[in-house]
C-alpha cells in the first residue's frame, strides 16, 4: 500500500512539474466543451433560398411571400432561367431554389392543378430532406388557404369526428439540444483525458527507458499499474466535476438524479477505461504507436456510443459491438442520470456489466505488462 | 544528393517497420467511412413506443397498427396508468408514449373531438421532435382514410428536385470530409510526432551535425509522409467511388492538384508543430486539441457552419479543412471548375506558404544554437 503510495504521489509530482499537462489536461478540454457544445447544433434554421418566377403574377408573388416571411427560410435573390439556378446552387449561394412555371396563376383561378418545383442542394441529405419537408409544410398550408377560399367541402369530417394530437415534452420542454449535448461531451472529455494520458504517459517511460529503473525494484507488477491508474483515476473525476459544474453554469444543463449516483458509475467507468488503456499500453512499443491504437478506438468507440444518434437506430451489428463499448453504457447513464432522475434501481444492470468490464480490463492489463525486456 | 536519398530511405524504414502503426494508418479511413456510412446516419427506426390507451376500441387498434407498420416505431409494451410514464422514460427503453382517452372511438364515431396524446423523452430533442411529427402525419393520413380521402387535396402539387444528389445518399457529406480528417491527421500528426520523436530521443542531433542542409532535412522527412497520405487520400476516394458510388464529375487531374496542396499544407502545418513543440506528448497535445477536434466540428464535416454562433464561424474560417471540403464537394460532386473553387484554393495556397515560411524560419534557428 504503502508502496503504491509512493508511486502516485511521483507521478502527480510529475504532472506537476510539467508545464504544459496542467492546462492542456484541465483547460484545453474546458474550452473545448464550451466551443463543441455551441457548434453540435442539429438545429436548421436559414435556408437560403432563391426564386425562378416565370408567372410573375399576383399569386406567384404571394406564395413567395409565404417562404420569405417564413423563420426557416432566407430570400437570397431572383433568377431568370434554370441555368442561372444551377449556378446558384454550384456557388452555394443557395440551398433552394423554388421555381414557379408560367401559367401558375390561370391555373389556380381556373381550380385546375398547378406544379411547384422545389431544387434542392442535395449534398447534405439530411439538411435536404428537412428543407423539403419545411417547403413542404408551408405549401400544404398555402393549398388549405386556397381551399379554403374556394369554399370546397372541407376535407375532414363526414360523420366521423376530428382527432386532435396533442404532444408535451418531458424533462426539455424547450427541445434544447445543448442540454442532450453537454453529457455526451462530458463523457469523451472524461474518456480522453484518463485513457489518452495515461496511455501515453506509460509508454513514455518505456521510450525514455525510465521503466527499467522501476522494473528492477521490488515494486510489483498490479503496484506499478495502480501507481498509474489511480492519479488519472483522481485527475478524470475532477475533470468531470469541472465540467458538470461548467455545464450547470453556463447551459443550465439539469442534475436530476443522484450526483454520487453518477460519480460512482463514473469511477467504475473510469476503472475499464483505464484498465484498457493499460492493456494497449502494455503491447506497445512507442507514444506514436499508443497514440494510433487509441485513436483508432476512441473513434469508433465515440461515434458509435450514441452522442449524435440514437443507438436504437443503428444496424445490428452496431448493437453487438456496442456491448463491449464502455462509452455507450456511460453515454446512457450519464444521460439517464442527469437528465431524467433515473435512479440505481433504473441503471443497476449498467453498473454490473461496467463491474464486470472492470475486472476483465484490469487482470487483462496486469498479465500482459511485462517486466522483463 | 546520395545523402539526401538515405535519409528519405531511413524514414521510409521507420514507417514500414512499424507495422501497427501502419496498420492502423489505413484502417482508420476504412472503419471511419464504415461507420459513417452505415451507423452515424439520419436514419430513424427502431424507436421504442409505449402505449396507454384507456379506450381499447377499433380505431385505437387501426392507429396503433398504422405506427407500429410504419418501419419507424417499435411496440414496447402497454402501460396501465399516467404513473407507470415515467418509470417507462427512466429505465430508457422507451422514447415515447402514446395515450389515448377514454371513449376515443366512441367520440370519434359520434362526431366529436376525440384526444390522443404523444408524451415524449425529450433528453434526446432530435428523436422527441421527429417522433412527434411522424406520428402526427401518420395519425392525420388515418383521419384522412375517415374522411374517404387523402389528408389535404392539393391544387398545388409539389415536386422536388435533388440536385447533385438524386438519390440522398449521406456518403456525399462525409466522404469528404472524412478526407480532410484523415489527410490532416497523418499529414500534421505524423510528421510533427516523428519530428520531437527524434528529438526526444537524440537522434534528432546525430542527422543535424550531417553535413545536410535544414531544407534538405525537412523535405527528406516530409517527403516518405507525401506518398503515404497520398495513397491514403486514392483509398478514400476508391472505397466512395466503389461502396457509395460516390462520383467524380469535375477534372480529376484538378482533384489530385487540390489533394497535393492539401497535403503539402498539413505537413508544413506539422513540422511547424514540431519546430515548437518540445516533446512528443505537447506535439499531440497540439495536433489533437488544436487541429483534430476543430477539424471534425467546425469544419462543416459534421455540423453545418450557418448555424454556428459567428465567432465559430470566424474560427472555421482560419481551419484549412474547412476550404478543402468546399473544394472537394464542388470537384467531386458538383463538378465545378477552377472557376468556382480559384477563391479556396488561393486561400489554401497563402496558409501553405506561411506556415511553410514560418516552419523554415524556425528550423534554421534552431540549427544555429
Amino acid at each position: 500500500m504503502r508502496t503504491i503510495a509512493v508511486l502516485i504521489r511521483k507521478e502527480f509530482t510529475q504532472i506537476r512539474r510539467n508545464r504544459i499537462m496542467i492546462p492542456a489536461m484541465i483547460i484545453a478540454p474546458l474550452i473545448q466543451m464550451i466551443i463543441l457544445v455551441y457548434a453540435a447544433n442539429m438545429n436548421m434554421r436559414d435556408i437560403d433560398f432563391a426564386i425562378l418566377d416565370e408567372d410573375g403574377s399576383a399569386t406567384s408573388i404571394n406564395l413567395i411571400s409565404k417562404y420569405s416571411s417564413s423563420p426557416f427560410f432566407s430570400l437570397s435573390g431572383s433568377v431568370n432561367s434554370l441555368d442561372d439556378a444551377e449556378k446558384l446552387l454550384k456557388g452555394d449561394k443557395a440551398d433552394l431554389v423554388i421555381h414557379i412555371p408560367p401559367n401558375f396563376e390561370n391555373s389556380i383561378l381556373n381550380q385546375e392543378k398547378a406544379d411547384v418545383q422545389f431544387l434542392i442542394n442535395g449534398i447534405n441529405s439530411a439538411a435536404a430532406v428537412l428543407t423539403a419537408s419545411y417547403a413542404q409544410n408551408i405549401l400544404f398550408d398555402y393549398n388549405r388557404q386556397l381551399i379554403a377560399g374556394f369554399s370546397r367541402p372541407s376535407s375532414v369530417s363526414q360523420g366521423f369526428g376530428t382527432i386532435e394530437v396533442n404532444y408535451s415534452h418531458w424533462y426539455n420542454p424547450g427541445l434544447d439540444f445543448k442540454i442532450f449535448m453537454v453529457p455526451g461531451i462530458l463523457v469523451v472529455l472524461v474518456t480522453l483525458v484518463g485513457w489518452l494520458l495515461m496511455s501515453l504517459n506509460v509508454v513514455r517511460e518505456k521510450e525514455l527507458g525510465t521503466i527499467e529503473q522501476i522494473n528492477v525494484t521490488p515494486i510489483k507488477k498490479y503496484q506499478f499499474l495502480m501507481g498509474k491508474l489511480i492519479p488519472f483515476w483522481i485527475l478524470a473525476i475532477i475533470e468531470l466535476g469541472i465540467g458538470l459544474t461548467l455545464g450547470r453554469l453556463l447551459f443550465h444543463v439539469p442534475i436530476l438524479g443522484s450526483l454520487w449516483l453518477l460519480i460512482a458509475f463514473t469511477a467504475i467507468y473510469l476503472v475499464t477505461v483505464l484498465g484498457f488503456g493499460l492493456f494497449i499500453a502494455a503491447i506497445s512499443e512507442t507514444q506514436q504507436q499508443v497514440m494510433f491504437v487509441n485513436f483508432f478506438f476512441v473513434l469508433v468507440f465515440i461515434l458509435m456510443s450514441g452522442i449524435f444518434t440514437p443507438v436504437e437506430s443503428m444496424p445490428d451489428w452496431a448493437h453487438y459491438v456496442n456491448i463491449i463499448n464502455p462509452l455507450s453504457y456511460f453515454m446512457r447513464v450519464i444521460r439517464m442520470i442527469l437528465l431524467k432522475g433515473s435512479d440505481f434501481g433504473d441503471v443497476w444492470k449498467e453498473f454490473l456489466s461496467m463491474g464486470i468490464f472492470g475486472v476483465v480490463m484490469i487482470t487483462l492489463s496486469v498479465r500482459s505488462y511485462r517486466k522483463r525486456v | 544528393m546520395s545523402r539526401f536519398i538515405s535519409l528519405v530511405r531511413k524514414e521510409f524504414n521507420h514507417i514500414f517497420r512499424d507495422r501497427r502503426t501502419l496498420l492502423i494508418l489505413f484502417g482508420i479511413p476504412i472503419m471511419q467511412i464504415l461507420i459513417f456510412g452505415y451507423v452515424v446516419n439520419s436514419d430513424f427506426k427502431n424507436i421504442g413506443i409505449a402505449v396507454l390507451d384507456q379506450s381499447v376500441d377499433a380505431h385505437t387498434q387501426k392507429i396503433l397498427n398504422k405506427i407500429f407498420s410504419s418501419g419507424y416505431f417499435n411496440f414496447s409494451g402497454n402501460i396501465q396508468n399516467a404513473q407507470g410514464i415515467s418509470d417507462q422514460f427512466k429505465t430508457g427503453k422507451v422514447k415515447a408514449v402514446l395515450v389515448f382517452e377514454s371513449e376515443f372511438g366512441k367520440k370519434l364515431d359520434n362526431g366529436q373531438l376525440a384526444n390522443i396524446q404523444i408524451i415524449t423523452d425529450a433528453s434526446d430533442p432530435n428523436v422527441a421532435n421527429t417522433t412527434v411529427g411522424y406520428v402526427s402525419g401518420i395519425i392525420r393520413s388515418y383521419q384522412g382514410e375517415l374522411a374517404g380521402q387523402t389528408v389535404v387535396q392539393l391544387i398545388v402539387e409539389p415536386q422536388y428536385r435533388m440536385v447533385f444528389n438524386e438519390n440522398l445518399i449521406s456518403a456525399y457529406m462525409f466522404v469528404p470530409g472524412t478526407m480532410a480528417l484523415i489527410l490532416m491527421l497523418i499529414s500534421a500528426l505524423l510528421t510533427s510526432i516523428s519530428v520531437t520523436r527524434e528529438k526526444e530521443l537524440g537522434t534528432l542531433e546525430v542527422i543535424l551535425v550531417s553535413p545536410l542542409r535544414p531544407a534538405q532535412i525537412i523535405i527528406g522527412k516530409v517527403a516518405p509522409y507525401v506518398l503515404l497520405a497520398f495513397i491514403n487520400g486514392l483509398v478514400i476516394l476508391l472505397l466512395g467511388y466503389f461502396i457509395f458510388n460516390l462520383p467524380i464529375s469535375g477534372s480529376l487531374v484538378l482533384l489530385l492538384a487540390e489533394l497535393l496542396l492539401y497535403i503539402t499544407l498539413s505537413l508544413s502545418l506539422g513540422i511547424l508543430i514540431s519546430t515548437i513543440a518540445k516533446s512528443q506528448q505537447i506535439a499531440m497535445f497540439m495536433s489533437l486539441f488544436v487541429l483534430m477536434l476543430p477539424t471534425v466540428l467546425l469544419s462543416g464535416f459534421i455540423f453545418p457552419i450557418e448555424n454556428m454562433p459567428l465567432i465559430l464561424q470566424w474560427i472555421s474560417a482560419i481551419l484549412p479543412p474547412r476550404w478543402f471540403i468546399i473544394i472537394l464537394k464542388d470537384i467531386m460532386l458538383k463538378g465545378n471548375g477552377l472557376a468556382y473553387v480559384w477563391n479556396e484554393t488561393l486561400i489554401l495556397l497563402g496558409m501553405t506558404l506561411i506556415f511553410l515560411f514560418a516552419a523554415i524560419r524556425k528550423f534554421s534557428i534552431r540549427l544555429q544554437v
